[in-house]
């Protein structure tokens, strides 16, 4: 992970792709590119489609139309049962954080790993304790879901969603319902996963906050006209956007900036 | 790159030069490659220097290797504000142990730690019992009063949602009751006619399935099928409402829980068991009478066979028995589900819990009327 070179091929590709519930459209002709180790957010209003795109990248539902590549390979394209090189490059955390209620933390974390590959049990433990230790929940190994507040789930769920060293972390509403501390800390931890692990992020979120942070491109999903509303880095989107309805959103509805002459 | 790693491996190597302790890193670290090789034991003291020339690829088996080591140094120095000097790391492997070795928001704030000791487990375990048994007793208490409120008018519950779950456990429970009431019917029939026809008195088949599905069957059968399909029902139902919150949401509205979710399913299964016991006695005897005919009773007969076997009285007791069933089973349902964890898999024990509790309770309770019955010669 520490040796590859940065690729030329953008890591992320979605091209003309067309999200519908049956004869409802969600979204139409969503067209981007996401590089290597780039902090992507998407953003727009309640109800936008900002997860199911986040569905349709992870294969948990098929597009309409067009079509989603890894690295330049398709995605979409390929049969759902041949997808397990692309799905154990990604991580995955989830709004609620999505735990087996049933394991403990440490068993949540662990599962994965025994499931794709040998690891030796001593290498496991200490794998367990540093995602844990990563996300801020060293020593809650043993304890089950249920016995931890919501915060902590969600903690417990990028630390999960990490497992795999993925390539691509995709996290659904990261920052929603924590504290801003410990929103902050989150911010912070996906910075330097960036740095760190070489990840390429992909959030859904609405803090405005985090994304003025720690995103290098934000995509933001028109819910008025089911079309990709702006593309480009949040601060300059934010001031700059021709689409009003984009410095609506990330100005809070508060103030308003004239267009760009 | 699999032969790579194999070539490869990973080496930690801890040295001491005077006070200084260094720790060289090389190899692959990879999750699925070769366990680690250690040379040299790790000092009680943080590594003055990293040496990390000969290092290869590498995961977060690295990163966790370094942070066990210098958790095992914090731990045995006792002091938590300890932290190890990590300059001479590459940036990206400095960023991820200062990270995993910051100190948690939560530190101290181990809520409901889980018990570590066996003795621990079963004081617990114990403490659980105790409570389960007043928490039967509290339920019970409430779904007298709840009774009370609504003879009285002050219990408040939406009529579309008891009419609904009298049409599941009633019309809808109809199908399987009649299956498993018929079959059982046959088989008491079968049983019957095998041990009755060796002195010719296989008539009496007739007299054998009347009595057994009206007084013990039909209605201990009926109870174990309402048991399974609706008391596990309840408990889902209810568990999931309750890991939805919607259950406080209720109660953020006034309303009281109890009476709008539990006295309903309590009323409709009350109302509904002993019409669906008359109708699997009814069933049972039908299909006794199908293996008569096979068995060359005449079906006229074997009606007034049956209708001799049985008086008022005997009818009527399993009948009366149903109440209570259909009572215990709500109850066993409705309170597993109101007490379910907050989770998915407190959903699923719930349900296992309510159907287990409602069968031992019919069976208890069937076995004390029997002893009741039999004090009282009837």
């Amino acid at each position: 992970m520490n040796s590859q070179p940065q690729s030329q091929i953008a890591k992320v590709t979605v091209r003309g792709l067309t999200m519908a519930y049956g004869p409802m459209v969600v979204m139409r002709d969503l067209n981007f590119e996401i590089k290597d180790r780039e902090i992507f957010v998407i953003i727009g209003a309640s109800g936008c489609g900002k997860s199911t795109l986040l569905r349709h990248m992870i294969g948990l539902q098929e597009p309409t139309q067009g079509s989603i590549l890894y690295d330049g390979k398709d995605f979409t394209g390929t049969d759902p049962s041949d997808r397990s090189a692309f799905i154990h490059s990604f991580g995955v955390m989830y709004q609620s954080g999505a735990l087996w209620s049933s394991l403990t933390l440490g068993e949540n974390i662990s599962m994965p790993m025994e499931e794709t590959g040998k690891v030796p049990a001593s290498t496991l433990r200490e794998l367990v304790a540093y995602k844990l230790s990563l996300v801020g929940l060293s020593g809650y190994e043993d304890y089950y879901p249920s016995q931890i507040s919501g915060g902590m789930k969600k903690r417990a769920g990028i630390a999960r969603a990490m497992a795999l060293d993925p390539d691509i972390l995709f996290l659904d509403e990261p920052g929603a319902g924590l504290d801003p501390l410990s929103s902050r800390r989150f911010d912070d931890l996906i910075l330097r996963l960036r740095e760190s692990q070489r990840s390429t992020i992909i959030i859904v979120t609405h803090e405005l906050a985090s994304i003025f942070n720690i995103a290098d491109r934000a995509l933001f999903l028109d819910i008025a006209t089911h079309t990709q509303g702006a593309l480009g880095n949040p601060c300059h989107l934010r001031d700059h956007s021709e689409n009003p309805a984009v410095r609506l959103f990330l100005n809070r509805g508060e103030t308003i900036v004239p267009p760009p002459p | 790159m699999t032969t790579e790693v194999l070539q490869r491996p990973p080496l930690a190597v801890w040295t001491r030069n005077a006070d200084e302790c260094t720790l060289a890193v090389s190899g692959h670290w990879r999750r699925e490659g070769p366990r680690v090789e250690v040379t040299g034991a790790p000092p009680d003291q943080f590594p003055a220097h990293y040496e990390t020339g000969g290092l290869g690829d590498y995961d977060s088996t690295l990163p966790a290797y370094l942070l066990a080591c210098l958790q095992a140094i914090i731990d045995a120095a006792g002091d938590k504000s300890k932290r190890p000097v990590l300059g001479d790391l590459p940036d990206n492997l400095r960023g991820l142990l200062e990270l995993a070795l910051a100190v948690p928001e939560e530190g101290g704030n181990n809520l409901n730690p889980p018990p570590d000791k066996e003795i621990a487990k079963l004081g617990a375990e114990s403490i659980n019992v105790w409570k389960s048994a007043q928490e039967l007793v509290d339920f019970i208490g409430q779904a007298v009063l709840s009774f009370g409120r609504m003879l009285t008018g002050r219990a408040h519950f939406r009529p579309t949602d008891f009419w609904h779950t009298l049409q599941e456990c009633g019309i809808e429970a109809l199908p399987i009751v009649s299956l498993i009431s018929f079959l059982m019917g046959v088989i008491l029939a079968f049983v019957g006619n095998v041990q009755l026809s060796n002195f010719g008195a296989n008539l009496f088949v007739a007299d054998i399935v009347c009595i057994s599905m009206v007084r013990e069957m039909g209605v201990v059968m009926t109870a174990v099928i309402m048991s399974g399909r609706t008391g596990a029902a309840f408990a889902a139902l209810l568990g999931s409402m309750k890991a939805n919150e919607e259950i406080d949401a209720l109660r953020t509205f006034g309303f009281n829980p109890f009476d709008f979710l539990v006295l309903p399913r309590l009323l409709a299964l009350v109302l509904m068991m002993p019409i669906l016991t008359v109708y699997a006695n009814i069933v049972g005897i039908l299909g006794g009478m199908l293996v008569g005919y096979f068995v060359h009773i005449q079906p006229a007969l074997y009606w007034t066979e049956t209708i001799h076997s049985v008086d008022l009285t005997a009818l009527s007791l399993g009948v009366f028995k149903s109440v209570f069933f259909g009572a215990a089973i709500a109850v066993c349902g409705c309170m597993q589900g109101m007490g379910a964890g907050n989770s998915s898999s407190g959903v699923g024990q719930a349900t296992t819990r309510a159907v287990v509790a409602a069968i031992t309770s019919v069976i208890v309770i069937d076995s004390i009327f029997a002893v009741i019955f039999t004090l009282l010669d009837i």
